[in-house]
């Protein structure tokens, strides 16, 4: 066990965890921020993604000790009011079916349109290949991040 | 306007309802203290509610908390269901809150999310209830003005007497409404009266779900509360011999470690528990990452019986099983004869593997068992048969077993068979303590209820004019057939024979979104596909030609299906995707079935782009009565096609001496963003048929129309699912 000082989602926060475990419990388990979800532990599935700095990172093979003090962000940090263009177009899109992977889906978003504003169709697809909906909402998460980066 | 006696389930309109644990509907939800996702316009939540009946409540403010009944698992009906008793209750939508509501078979009937029936089953209820609660205001606002009721209207959320000038909010007369004697008839809406059924409203749980607030069984957490794991033997049908824990045991945070049978002996099993493993190893600790890594150190021997399962020979198994096992379960006509008769016989053999459902919130559950009573939360299709059996296991009586319904991360039928509420609330005892029982992706992957492996044989006799004399179908698979003999084209043809035969398997398998449709559907409409060309015919001709015999002077009288409706879809989806017209590159295929109650047809628009199949569009007509909630119903419309398209094309679970050897996404081929339909049009069906099924009869058809186009597109007929198996690229 070790002491971790994390800054996530613009707050210091303080784990006595094992340095392996993967951000994706430290955040579930040890800060009840359960928005970030477990998928597949291997990151294949795209739901655990937060962003790291700008960066998508999938928080599943993350382990704590590598974050120092780096700025972390999760779905709950996205916005203040669930006001992020990417979330007001989810809504409008009405995107979720069962909703689980959304977060993920959402934060691997927000993390291309930092590095690319105005994607193209293949840019999105590219960039969102490794986020599985089961559901089959890919045409509404499409449109969605159309949306938010023509805002 | 229609008038219905209010006859099903009286005792749910008893004014103070009492809920399981004997609570009373406000505050009963944990997720009742969250931030409320709709009526945002409304500034204040109400000093006091007052339960009109079980179904809604109604605040001294006008706002209305609505029950959703039924296991939300992506299929939307914690909105949809909400919206019906919206609609005659005649609320304006922007004032009403919604909460998933508990388990109570005594007031709300089939809390099931199976069989696409919950729109479909729940659709006279949801309505008798809001008109019933509207009824009673009605009385109240008569009773308080003196008035006589036929004169008190209502119109959204208001209530108002014209001759006297007087008018009140809903709110205003909940108190006395709530005191009245159920009405013993009640007037539902006209359905050009609607005003919400058929306008789309948002996912009650948008808000929550974009912002990620807990909603989800994985979610939920309790003081004090143990993460618990399971080691289930690694190939079906192997015995657990010895389990040495002194390494997990002497890991952080760990608990404990033991051996657990989820059913014992004497125990009577219902069909939702089937499983695939019922001894285990369980592990216990206090966080998930602590008790995945005392789950590593386990060092278990495995005893293997001689029948271990391999699937590599099973297309084989069952190509040279079917004719000796085959059992006739329908026959028109003399289809031996015509068969013996043909100037020409078409024959086409079809087959598809076992599928892992892979909900994307692996299968989990709460339980916290004390000596008298179980209480759990989680995701769960049957929570009412799941009740019984937690109950029968831990011996408590029934009205001690309380059922709590999450928000579900996918159902797909998985979670219609749950074996881990039992598993949970057994290691919660054995605890003493509140347990999160939580499956790995790899525990939930290889522990399946598999959808079956299935096979199929078509045959068609052709006279020298190319006439069709008759058509056979021989289907079955591992454990079950798919047939649905009285399904078109039964009826439409002179000569018709219909056989099934099934083998047995130790591999554990269950319904998996719209059960055997989801084969037999594509098997047969790539059949009529290739029957149709053989024929030389237009394939939507020629399917409205059989339609036509089938509707006009239909064979036999046991046919399921209504022939007009069937014709309906696919003159819609000629019509709507301009069928006949070409486009360069663009490779068409066309499909069409009947199934959970509900009429779809569809045409794919398929190009070829450096060897991978695109998908450039998916033209689809739904006909499944009332829509609902219009933009929501498209939503899972698009999802079942995409659903379809993913697993014809890439997904297999396949055994090696019954080891699965797919156990996570790394080997599992899902769809993914780049593979989905660049667009899809769906359209619907207007008439005023009462709602049927949508979460289902989506996905069959697609498959049939993916083959149809993959035709078009290459030449060559694709007949073994996964349709691209280890096919890197095509042409």
């Amino acid at each position: 066990m070790a002491i971790f000082n994390l800054n996530i989602n613009g707050k210091k926060q303080q784990v006595d965890v094992d340095p392996a475990t993967p951000m994706l419990w430290v955040l579930r388990d040890h800060l009840n921020l359960v928005g970030t979800k477990y998928g597949c532990g291997i990151a294949q599935c795209g739901a655990c993604t937060i962003n790291l700095g700008d960066i998508a990172m999938r928080s599943c093979q993350l382990p704590v000790s590598q974050v120092g003090n780096q700025a972390v962000t999760t779905i709950e940090g996205l916005s203040d009011d669930g006001d992020h263009p990417l979330q007001q177009a989810w809504l409008e899109h009405d995107v979720p079916q069962c909703g689980y992977c959304q977060a993920g889906q959402i934060m691997n978003a927000a993390a291309l349109l930092k590095a690319n504003p105005h994607p193209s169709d293949e840019e999105i697809e590219a960039a969102m290949n490794g986020n599985i909906c089961r559901c089959g909402t890919y045409i509404r998460i499409k449109a969605a991040i159309k949306t938010a980066s023509a805002g | 306007m229609t008038i219905v006696k209010t006859t099903y389930g009286r005792r749910s309109f008893l004014k103070t309802s009492t809920l399981a644990g004997g609570g009373m509907v406000l505050g009963f939800s944990w997720l009742a203290s969250c931030k409320p996702a709709t009526a945002e316009e409304i500034l204040s939540m109400p000093k006091e509610w007052f339960d009109i009946n079980g179904f809604l409540k109604i605040g001294e403010n006008g706002l209305v908390t609505i029950m959703s009944p039924n296991p939300e698992i992506g299929q939307n009906v914690k909105t949809s269901m909400p919206m019906i008793i919206a609609e005659e209750l005649d609320i304006d939508w922007k004032n009403v809150l919604v909460e998933q509501a508990p388990l109570n078979t005594d007031i709300f009937t089939r809390q099931v999310a199976g069989g696409s029936q919950s729109i479909r089953q729940g659709w006279q209820g949801l309505r008798m209830a809001g008109a019933t609660a509207r009824k009673m205001l009605r009385q109240a606002a008569a009773e308080a003005w003196q008035v006589p009721l036929e004169e008190v209207t209502t119109e959204a959320g208001m209530l108002h007497h014209k001759n006297s000038g007087k008018s009140a909010g809903y709110g205003e007369m909940a108190s006395a409404a709530a005191n009245i004697p159920v009405p013993e008839e009640v007037e539902l809406k006209d359905i050009k009266d609607f005003k919400i059924i058929g306008t789309s409203r948002k996912n009650v749980d948008g808000r929550k779900i974009v912002t990620g607030q807990p909603l989800f069984g994985l979610d939920y957490r309790r003081d004090g509360m143990l993460i618990a794991m399971i080691v289930h033997a690694p190939a079906f049908g192997m015995k657990l011999k010895s389990v040495d824990d002194s390494g997990a045991r002497a890991m952080p945070g760990i608990k404990d470690v033991f051996t657990m049978n989820t059913y014992e002996e004497g125990y009577e099993m219902q069909w939702c528990d089937t499983a695939g493993f019922k001894e285990m190893v369980v592990v216990v600790g206090n966080s998930t990452w602590e008790v995945m890594n005392a789950k590593k150190s386990l060092k278990i021997e495995w005893e293997s019986p001689a029948d271990l399962e391999s699937t590599a020979g099973h297309m084989t198994k069952m190509a040279e099983a079917g004719p000796s096992l085959a059992k006739v379960v329908r026959k028109d006509g003399d289809p031996e004869a015509a068969f013996k008769n043909a100037a020409q016989i078409l024959e086409r053999n079809y087959s598809a593997p076992f599928l892992a459902h892979n909900t994307m919130e692996p299968m989990n559950f709460f339980a916290h068992v004390t000596a008298d009573k179980a209480e759990l939360v989680g995701p769960i299709q049957t929570p009412e048969s799941m009740e019984k059996s937690v109950a029968a296991r831990l011996g408590l009586p029934l009205d001690k077993v309380d059922i709590q319904m999450t928000r579900q991360g996918g159902g797909f039928g998985r979670r219609l068979y749950g074996h881990f509420l039992v598993e949970a609330a057994v290691i919660s005892r054995k605890m003493s303590a509140p347990v999160k029982l939580v499956y790995t992706r790899e525990d939930d992957m290889t522990f399946g209820n598999y959808r079956p492996a299935y096979y199929v044989t078509y045959r068609a006799a052709l006279d020298e004019n190319k006439n069709l004399l008759a058509f056979h179908v021989r289907a079955g698979g591992i454990p079950e057939s798919p047939i649905a003999a009285n399904r078109f084209p039964a009826g439409a043809i002179d000569n018709y024979l219909a056989e099934e035969w099934a083998m047995e398997s130790n591999i554990s398998v269950g319904a998996f979104r719209a059960p055997r449709s989801n084969f037999i559907a594509g098997a047969e409409q790539a059949f009529l596909d290739e029957l149709a060309e053989t024929m030389g015919k237009d394939p939507i001709e020629f399917r409205l030609g059989l339609l036509e015999r089938a509707k006009t002077n239909p064979v036999g009288d046991r046919n399921d299906y209504e022939a007009a409706r069937y014709a309906g879809v696919l003159e819609l989806v000629r019509d709507k995707s301009e069928w006949g017209k070409e486009t360069p590159n663009v490779h068409r295929g066309v499909s069409a079935y009947f199934c959970h109650n509900s009429y779809v047809a569809q045409v794919m628009d398929l190009a070829i782009e450096n060897g991978k199949p695109i998908v450039k569009k998916v033209h689809c007509a739904v006909d499944c009565g009332i829509v609902i909630n219009p933009d929501a119903a498209t939503n899972l419309a698009e999802g079942g096609i995409v659903d379809g398209i993913g697993h014809a094309l890439y997904s297999a679970m396949t055994f090696k001496e019954g080891v699965p050897e797919q156990t996570n996404f790394d080997k599992y081929r899902l769809i993914r963003h780049s593979e989905a339909p660049k667009a899809i049009d769906v359209h619907f069906v207007k008439n005023e048929i009462d709602p049927t099924g949508l979460g289902e009869p989506l996905n069959p058809p697609i498959v049939g129309a993916l083959a149809n186009a993959l035709y078009k597109a290459t030449g060559t007929r694709f007949y073994e699912q996964p349709f691209l198996g280890s096919k890197q690229v095509l042409g």
